[in-house]
């Protein structure tokens, strides 16, 4: 009897530790998200969007070129790794069930898994070493390796999802490869893809290390894709670790921007995916 | 006849473009490793095991990095470990239906928030909690281990720990929680009509069942901890000492990569630098095969790219 007791003990102890961890975990994300909403609200105003940082000791200025940078970049990357991504997705899940599929799939994987640092030596060694210069190109290169792996494998499961029946009508009517595949079974996955996509962009929006020595920062506004370039999250990491109180400040408001964006981002790709479903 | 050519080239095209995606990751190592020569040449295997890093006389060990970044995800582990498999049990087994979902998201959400925010908050927020706080309380109590011992500055080991494993914990947890979800509802009922309380069901027929894809996402967290970078280097410290104490201030991998790569004028330094990174590279890389495999014994192969 007493036996069951403890037992019973026991099992209100685990379970009670079970849920204090979910709650523990939660409260934690509720404390950062109550500073960076308190510290950063604040802030941010239209000047914060709009101006360039103030040189030291002078208040005011905002993060407007390293916003506007950050969207050169992530436009930038997305130029090359969206199309890279699906034409991807698209041999792995129509072409690629044989050695040479499992070796991008391998490649993908091993991309997917790499520190975004060591993304970054690789840009450097591609870009800036024969370029001689910090350049957005360079940054865009490293943002664009670290979107492919998530486009491709979203693009192949979802593309892999659409039924084979469709394939089969389609060829069936005497339609060409080519045009089954990017007219019906591309179309029928399409909000899947743009899923992925959007997931990678939320991804990369925040990404740090692999701009540190390839689109280094700047502190004026864009000038031109061979030339540094700020970024949103670039300058937070500079403003913080500066001495700086009114830069502390601002980079609490630049990490507000940043994860309502993110939080946008990904927002907007649940619902591309629940309109689906 | 048009239409068999534009096939055969479109096939052909896209098989070039997934084959560029490999291709780009052969460059990726190579590139590194013959960018990381000199150094190699130079200082051989001693360079793992050198503790010494002096840019001026550019000698360099990688030794305290290593260690820094090691002692860093254990630590990291070893917080996030409990606390994730209490989550995923808690999402799996034991929540009221309606909280699972929301609850989840909240996790979820953990995961996005990008590392550089996850440093400011370390900075502003946790380090002089830690140091004003917690420290002074660990110090006083627990003394009289070396790892509590020393000055209090905020930032160190034990802080970088810390946000370490709340940024993994959605890792761990979410892949834990979809293993669970995958262990046969008989393997339960089985349990419980032998009698077993609710925690014997969990430990016995769902922990068991699922150790394997377990252990495969604590590896999966463990790749995310050695390579994150941001937050790390934000609160660490960032001092190329070996310390026994937790409190003391530290260095790891990515983070001498992050702070050094642009004051690395010299060849040397620079090929050290790409040396470490390379290292970083292979311990990923087969940690991350590791978890895969693991993961993969237990979910769907169609389930796991998404992670």
């Amino acid at each position: 009897m007493n036996n069951c007791k403890k037992r019973k003990i026991i099992d209100k102890i685990m379970c009670f530790a079970s849920f204090f961890c979910a709650f523990l975990t939660s409260t934690i994300l509720i404390i950062i998200f109550g500073y960076v909403i308190s510290k950063g609200a604040a802030s941010v105003n239209i000047d914060f969007f709009i101006h360039m940082p103030m040189p030291v000791g002078e208040p005011g200025g905002g993060m407007g070129n390293a916003i506007t940078g950050s969207l050169i970049l992530i436009g930038l990357s997305c130029l090359w790794s969206v199309p890279v991504g699906i034409l991807g997705g698209i041999f792995l899940s129509e072409f690629g069930n044989n050695k040479l599929g499992a070796m991008v799939r391998f490649a993908a994987d091993v991309l997917n898994g790499i520190p975004s640092i060591v993304i970054g030596i690789f840009a450097y060694t591609m870009f800036v070493l024969p370029m001689k210069s910090f350049s957005a190109i360079s940054g865009a290169f490293a943002l664009g390796i670290i979107m492919i792996p998530t486009i491709m494998r979203t693009s192949e499961e979802m593309l892999r999802m659409v039924p084979n029946n469709l394939r089969e009508a389609s060829l069936a009517l005497g339609i060409s490869q080519f045009r089954t595949i990017t007219s019906v079974v591309l179309k029928t996955a399409l909000p899947g893809i743009v899923t992925g996509v959007l997931l990678a962009i939320a991804r990369i929006a925040g990404e740090t290390a692999p701009l540190l020595f390839t689109a280094f920062g700047n502190r004026f506004w864009h000038q031109g894709l061979n030339q540094p370039i700020a970024a949103l999250p670039l300058q937070i990491f500079v403003y913080a670790i500066s001495p700086f109180d009114d830069w502390h400040r601002q980079a609490w408001a630049g990490a507000f921007v940043l994860i309502v964006m993110v939080f946008l981002i990904s927002l907007i790709s649940r619902l591309a995916l629940r309109r689906k479903i | 006849m048009k239409t068999r050519f534009v096939d055969s080239g479109f096939k052909k095209a896209v098989t070039l473009l997934a084959l560029s995606v490999a291709v780009l990751t052969c460059l990726l190592v190579y590139n590194m490793a013959a960018n990381a020569v000199p150094a190699m040449q130079k200082f051989g295997p001693a360079f793992l095991f050198t503790s010494t890093w002096d840019p001026v006389k550019e000698i360099f060990g990688a030794l305290p990095f290593i260690y820094g970044t090691i002692v860093s995800s254990a630590l990291a582990l070893l917080i996030a470990v409990p606390v994730s498999l209490g989550i995923a049990v808690y999402l799996a087994e034991l929540a009221p239906l309606y909280i699972r979902q929301p609850l989840n998201f909240l996790i979820e959400l953990l995961a996005a928030i990008p590392s550089v925010v996850y440093g400011l908050w370390g900075i502003f927020v946790l380090a002089p909690f830690l140091r004003d706080i917690a420290q002074p309380f660990l110090s006083n109590y627990l003394g009289f281990l070396p790892v509590f011992k020393g000055e209090f500055y905020g930032v160190g080991m034990l802080t970088a720990g810390i946000i370490l494993s709340i940024m993994i914990i959605p890792t761990i947890s979410s892949i834990s929680r979809e293993v669970f979800l995958t262990v046969p509802f008989t393997q339960r009922e089985a349990a419980s009509a032998l009698g077993a309380t609710r925690w014997e069901t969990i430990r016995l027929a769902v922990l068991g069942y699922a150790k394997p894809g377990v252990m495969g996402a604590v590896i999966l967290g463990l790749g995310r901890a050695l390579g994150e970078t941001m937050a790390v280097t934000m609160v660490i410290g960032n001092r190329p000492e070996i310390s026994a104490s937790l409190f003391a201030p530290s260095y790891t991998m990515a983070s001498v990569i992050a702070n050094e790569f642009i004051e690395a004028t010299s060849n040397l330094y620079l090929s050290a630098l790409i040396e470490v990174g390379l290292i970083l590279f292979f311990v990923t890389l087969l940690i991350n095969i590791a978890a895969r495999a693991l993961i993969w014994k237990v979910l769907s192969k169609a389930k796991i790219a998404n992670i």
